[in-house]
């Protein structure tokens, strides 16, 4: 054993994070999201339980909320990472060099993810059926416009990040998995937003998904569907989209006036 | 000799700033059919940048760029243009996780190229790349790699080819080859193509006209004889080495 070597090693890594803030964040940003996660769904549980309330059917509301929230995650994902996918191979400048459009190049990849996001469904569906028995179709009809919410979402926060990649290159390449869970408190996946504190119920109200998680127990619990939520969920998730492609088309106009483009693939 | 009035490629006043930093200056030229037109210079010349223009991944400064006539800054031309021409570099690879027949499909697809498996089969037969066909893209080599990417270039017929330094990984006998093939098509299809490439013999085998760039500038133009001559030079390659050296010329 060379003490030097391993010394050699450990500069190799930490020179990483010497040169990289997303690198640095990166390190309490994971633990940060996890304690808040689990945190309010043990606020949520106690909550329950020490009010003597009706326990509500657990499994179906984690077991819903996961596959729901996973629909949202490989939707951003169906964008953000097909994107990184032509820059990692250095394909990237072969595409845009090809009569192929930037509008159009978006639509394959919202297609791409809508594959990706079905099949995902479709086996993680199954699963919880023949696992632990639970039906996710009992939400019915309304599961349709809860998906299509969730999709856009994804959506607007892949090209959030794609936008993001486009400017500031690789290093931000950390943000194809991360960003999507910084929603993820917000969106009161695991619990209700009553459970939140007051600022972040404010930010909740601002967060389409949110809507749709409520909407989801709501169902679960046998309650009636509040459709005034399916409205601000399609509402907030138009603009949302709407300012991602605003913001897409300008990262990519102001990385070929840098010349920054032809870095993605070389 | 320069066959037809008309250029299929005019650049006029073409410059490109990075903050201070002026990488190409006010650099004007002209690309015919059936003529290879080398762009020449070291490193930082510029050489890459003008081809990044020409295919509207960097936008100018300034300076006005028509291909077929059309302004490829317009996007409904753009598309036109793109269709007619293509690019080859060995900077830039295909998709790593595809076969080397799917890669060329997609391609094929992008350029809406009609029976696309003929035309396939024709290139990989042209390239030599019939052993690798089947082969994941991230198995090849890179002589193979670069192979394919040239393959790429000519899926859809490109009236005009843009080809950044295509030999460099080729092995002597396919790099020969390949100079050779695209003579012949300059000559068959009266294509346009414009090179850069450091290897200096090629450069004088292959050109037709040679822009010499140093510092973002045209410091000297025409066929390989007369730029050579320009310099008092023996061959290019002195040329180039002075040149790249800053000696007095």
């Amino acid at each position: 054993m060379s003490f030097r070597r391993i010394s050699a090693m450990f500069l190799r890594h930490t020179y990483l994070y010497r040169h990289s803030f997303t690198r640095l964040i990166e390190i309490v940003y994971w633990p940060l999201l996890d304690l808040l996660l689990w945190g309010f769904v043990s606020v949520y549980i106690t909550k329950l339980t020490s009010q003597g309330q009706t326990t509500p059917n657990f499994l179906a509301i984690f077991l819903g909320a996961l596959i729901l929230w996973d629909i949202l995650f490989r939707s951003q994902q169906g964008i953000s990472v097909s994107f990184l996918e032509e820059v990692w191979a250095r394909n990237f400048l072969n595409l845009f060099v090809s009569p192929l459009t930037i509008s159009e190049y978006l639509v394959s990849l919202m297609l791409v993810s809508l594959f990706k996001v079905v099949v995902v469904f479709l086996v993680s569906s199954l699963l919880a059926w023949l696992l632990y028995s639970f039906n996710l179709f009992i939400i019915g009809l309304h599961l349709l416009p809860f998906m299509i919410n969730l999709i856009i979402m994804g959506w607007s926060i892949g090209l959030l990040t794609t936008a993001f990649i486009l400017r500031f290159g690789q290093q931000a390449e950390v943000l194809a998995w991360g960003i999507a869970v910084l929603f993820q408190p917000v969106s009161a996946v695991f619990y209700p937003v009553s459970v939140l504190p007051h600022f972040l119920q404010v930010i909740a109200s601002y967060v389409p998904a949110s809507y749709v998680f409520e909407g989801m127990r709501a169902v679960i619990m046998g309650q009636s569907f509040p459709s005034g939520y399916l409205l601000k969920s399609f509402g907030l998730n138009f603009v949302y989209l709407v300012l991602a492609l605003i913001l897409f088309f300008h990262m990519f106009r102001v990385v070929k006036v840098k010349g920054l483009l032809v870095h993605m693939g070389e | 000799m320069r066959l037809e009035s008309s250029p299929v490629l005019e650049v006029n006043k073409l410059s490109k700033s990075f903050n201070s930093f002026q990488a190409v200056k006010e650099v004007s030229f002209e690309l015919y059919r059936g003529e290879i037109l080398g762009l020449l210079g070291p490193n930082g010349a510029g050489k890459t940048t003008i081809i990044h223009m020409l295919l509207g991944l960097t936008l100018p400064t300034s300076g006005e760029i028509r291909i077929f006539g059309l302004n490829p800054e317009k996007s409904r031309q753009r598309e036109k243009i793109l269709g007619r021409m293509n690019f080859s570099s060995t900077y830039v690879a295909m998709p790593y996780s595809l076969k080397v027949r799917e890669s060329l499909m997609v391609f094929a697809g992008l350029y809406g190229v009609k029976k696309p498996r003929q035309k396939i089969d024709a290139l990989i037969e042209q390239f030599d790349l019939k052993d690798s066909a089947n082969k994941a893209v991230r198995t090849l080599s890179s002589g193979q790699m670069t192979r394919l990417n040239l393959a790429k270039a000519f899926i859809n017929d490109p009236e005009i080819l843009l080809l950044d330094e295509p030999t460099a990984s080729l092995d002597p006998d396919i790099a020969d080859r390949t100079r050779n093939y695209l003579i012949e098509v300059k000559k068959t299809k009266n294509m346009a193509i414009l090179y850069t490439s450091h290897n200096m013999r090629e450069m004088e085998a292959i050109s037709d006209h040679l822009l010499f760039l140093h510092h973002g500038e045209i410091i000297a133009r025409g066929t390989p004889a007369e730029v050579v001559r320009h310099f008092r030079g023996e061959n290019l390659e002195e040329v180039f080495l002075k040149i790249a050296r800053e000696v007095e010329v």
